[in-house]
C-alpha cells in the first residue's frame, strides 16, 4: 500500500510506460476530434478505384467501396474507444461496488455474491456474446451490456481480494468502534486505498474489451452499419486481404496500438500486475 | 493415487457437471430473452395464423418457459437438439457433418503449438534475463494482446501474397496427400498456433521459472549438475503438473481463436457453423453449438484443475 502514499508527480514512470501513455493518449484524441481530423467526411466515396494502394491523395490507401481508409480508421477510433471505455466502466464499477459490499459485509452477502459471478466465469467469453447476440441483435446498448456482464466478475474478483486485505487493516477496524456506517466505509476508508490497482486493472479489462468486441464486430456480430468500428472495417475489407490491400491491415494494427500501448502503461505502472491470459 | 486424490477428482468431475448444468440454463434462458415470436419470425410475414399456431405447438412454443427448458435439455442429452429453423434440417445432422473438421483443425493446431510452445517456454525459463529471453517475451506479450484475427491477416499477406509459399484458402476436401493436406491447413494452423504458442510459452515458462527458484535446485546447481541435467532431471519432474496446467488452459484458448480463424479462412467448421447461425439466429443451432464449446472449455479446465492436483500434494487437504 506504500506505493499510493506517493505523491502523482513523484512517480517515475519508465520509457515503455511513456510510449504507452502516449499511444493511448493520441487515441483518446482522435476518439474525440476525428469528425474534425478526418479529411473527408463520414461514408464519402472519394477514390476512382476500390482497394486503393497508399498514395499522397490517401495516406492509408481506399477501401472496398473506395472509401478513404485514413477517416475511416480516424471515425472508427470513436466507436472502438467510445464503447470499449463504456462497457470497461461499467464493468469495473459493478465489479468494484459488489467487491466492496462483499468485502465489508462478509458473511452470505460475499458467499452469493462469489458463487454467482464465479459461476459467470466458467462460459467463454465470445460464446457467451455470441448466445445474447443471437437472442437480442447487435445495438450498441447491447454490445456494451454484454461486454459489462462478461468482464463484471473478474473486476469483482481482482477488487475483492483487494478490499478484503484493507478491510482488516486496523483503521477500518477504528472506523467501525467509531460507528461509522458500511457505506462511509466503502467509500472513505477502503475505496481511497485501492485506486491505483482498480486502475490498472482497468486498463487489462479494456484490452480485453476492445478484443471481444473488435472480434464479434469481425464476425459481422458486433457494431453494425452504417457505424463501423476497427473490427467491421477488418470484416468488409477482407476480400481486400488476398491482394494485400492495405484497408485490410490497417485497422487491425490500429487495434493492436491500442491494446499493446494499454499493456505498455498498465505493466509500468507502480503497483504492476502481470497482465496475461484472456 | 490414494483415496483423497480419487475423492478430489471426483468432486472436481461434480463440480464440472454442476457447472455444466448452469451454463445449460444460462445458455437457453439467454436464447429465450428473444424479443417476439420466433414461430412468427421463421415464418414470416405472410403466415396465416394457422401457420404460426401450427409452428409454435410444433416448437412447444405454447409450454411453459421451464417445461421448454427440460424438453430441450431432455433432447440434448439424447443427442437430439432438435431441427434448424432455417433449413429444418436436424442440429445433430448439421452439427455432425461440421465437428470433425473442427476436431481435426484443434489437433493439429495442437500438433504443432504444443512442442513449439514447450520449448520456447523451457528454453526461455532457463536462460531468464538473457536477450533471447526478452524478445521472446515481447513477441508473446504482443500476440497475446493483439486481435487474432491481426495475426491470421498478417500471415496471409506475408505467406500467400508476398512470398507465394501457400494457398490463402483453405480447402478441406483436398487431404489425399500428406502434401495437399500441409497445404490446405497451413495457413489455419500456422495463426491459429501462433496465439496458442504465445500462451502457452509464456504459462509455462512461468510455470518453470517457480520450480528453477525452488532451494534444492538451487543445492543441485551448487554441487555442479550439470545445466541441462539440472532442468531435465531435477526441476522438470516438478514443474511438469503447473505445464501440464498451463497447456490445457492455453488450449481452451483454442475456443475463442478457432471461430476468428475459421471465419477469416472460410473453413467448414463447427465455429462457422455457429457464426452463421447466430446471424441468421437460428436458435436451436445456437444453443447446440454453444452447448459443445462450452462443454469443451469446461472439459479442458477440468483436466488443467486435475493436472494441478495430481502434481501438487498440497491441493490435496483442502
Amino acid at each position: 500500500m506504500s506505493d499510493l502514499t506517493v505523491p502523482l508527480a513523484r512517480w517515475h514512470l519508465p520509457t515503455p510506460g511513456r510510449i504507452g501513455l502516449a499511444i493511448v493518449a493520441v487515441w483518446l484524441v482522435v476518439a474525440v476530434l476525428s469528425p474534425w481530423l478526418a479529411p473527408y467526411a463520414a461514408g464519402n466515396v472519394t477514390a476512382a478505384d476500390v482497394f486503393a494502394p497508399m498514395s499522397r491523395a490517401f495516406p492509408l490507401g481506399t477501401d472496398y467501396l473506395g472509401r478513404d481508409m485514413l477517416s475511416r480508421v480516424l471515425l472508427g477510433a470513436r466507436i472502438t474507444v467510445g464503447v470499449s471505455l463504456a462497457a470497461t466502466a461499467l464493468a469495473c464499477f459493478t465489479g468494484v461496488t459488489l467487491a466492496l459490499a462483499a468485502a465489508v459485509h462478509g458473511g452470505w452477502v460475499d458467499a452469493v455474491l462469489s458463487r454467482v459471478l464465479d459461476a459467470l466465469i466458467s462460459v467463454p467469453s465470445l460464446m457467451f456474446s455470441l448466445v445474447i447476440v443471437a437472442s437480442l441483435g447487435s445495438s450498441l446498448g447491447v454490445l456494451i451490456l454484454t461486454a459489462a456482464v462478461i468482464y463484471t466478475p473478474g473486476a469483482y474478483r481482482t477488487a475483492r481480494a483487494l478490499a478484503v486485505n484493507i478491510n482488516a487493516l486496523d483503521f477500518v477496524t477504528v472506523a467501525r468502534a467509531r460507528g461509522e456506517g458500511t457505506w462511509f466505509i466503502m467509500r472513505e476508508e477502503i475505496l481511497p486505498n485501492m485506486v491505483l490497482p482498480v486502475l490498472t486493472d482497468f486498463g487489462l479489462r479494456f484490452v480485453y474489451v476492445v478484443l471481444l468486441l473488435s472480434g464479434l464486430s469481425f464476425l459481422g456480430l458486433g457494431v453494425q452499419p452504417p457505424n463501423a468500428d476497427w473490427g467491421s472495417l477488418v470484416r468488409e475489407n477482407l476480400e481486400g486481404l488476398f491482394d494485400g490491400a492495405p484497408a485490410v491491415i490497417v485497422p487491425a494494427i490500429a487495434i493492436a496500438t491500442l491494446t499493446i500501448g494499454v499493456n505498455l502503461l498498465i505493466d509500468n505502472l507502480p503497483t504492476r500486475r502481470n497482465g496475461h491470459a484472456r | 493415487m490414494n483415496a483423497t486424490v480419487l475423492r478430489l477428482i471426483i468432486t472436481r468431475l461434480g463440480l464440472a457437471a454442476l457447472t455444466l448444468w448452469i451454463v445449460s440454463v444460462l445458455v437457453f434462458g439467454a436464447t429465450a430473452l428473444l424479443p417476439g415470436d420466433v414461430a412468427e419470425a421463421v415464418l414470416g410475414q405472410a403466415a396465416t395464423p394457422e401457420a404460426v399456431a401450427g409452428l409454435r405447438a410444433a416448437l412447444h412454443l405454447d409450454q411453459p418457459g421451464w417445461l421448454r427448458y427440460l424438453i430441450w435439455l431432455g433432447g440434448l442429452l439424447h443427442g437430439d437438439p432438435g431441427r434448424s429453423l432455417v433449413n429444418h434440417l436436424p442440429v445433430a445432422q448439421l452439427i455432425g457433418n461440421r465437428l470433425p473438421n473442427s476436431l481435426l483443425l484443434a489437433a493439429l493446431t495442437a500438433a504443432v503449438s504444443v512442442p513449439v510452445a514447450l520449448a520456447i517456454g523451457i528454453t526461455a525459463a532457463v536462460r531468464r534475463g538473457s536477450l533471447y529471453d526478452r524478445v521472446v517475451n515481447l513477441l508473446t506479450v504482443s500476440l497475446v494482446s493483439v486481435p487474432e484475427f491481426l495475426v491470421a491477416t498478417l500471415a496471409v499477406v506475408i505467406f500467400a501474397v508476398n512470398l507465394h509459399w501457400l494457398p490463402a484458402l483453405s480447402s478441406v476436401s483436398d487431404i489425399s496427400s500428406p502434401e495437399a493436406l500441409f497445404r490446405s491447413f497451413a495457413m489455419p494452423v500456422l495463426s491459429l498456433s501462433c496465439v496458442i504458442v504465445a500462451q502457452m510459452a509464456r504459462m509455462s515458462r512461468a510455470a518453470l521459472i517457480g520450480t528453477l527458484d525452488s532451494s534444492y535446485v538451487e543445492m543441485a546447481r551448487l554441487k555442479g549438475v550439470r545445466p541441462a541435467r539440472l532442468v531435465l532431471r531435477h526441476a522438470l519432474p516438478n514443474a511438469l503438473g503447473p505445464i501440464v496446467n498451463a497447456v490445457a488452459l492455453s488450449l481452451s484458448f483454442l475456443l475463442g481463436g478457432v471461430i476468428i480463424i475459421e471465419t477469416i479462412f472460410n473453413y467448414p467448421g463447427l465455429a462457422k457453423l455457429m457464426v452463421d447461425a447466430v446471424a441468421t439466429r437460428d436458435m436451436p443451432l445456437v444453443q447446440a453449438c454453444a452447448m459443445i464449446f462450452c462443454a469443451a472449455y469446461l472439459l479442458l479446465t477440468l483436466l488443467a484443475d486435475i493436472a494441478a492436483i495430481l502434481s501438487n500434494p498440497r491441493l490435496r487437504h483442502r
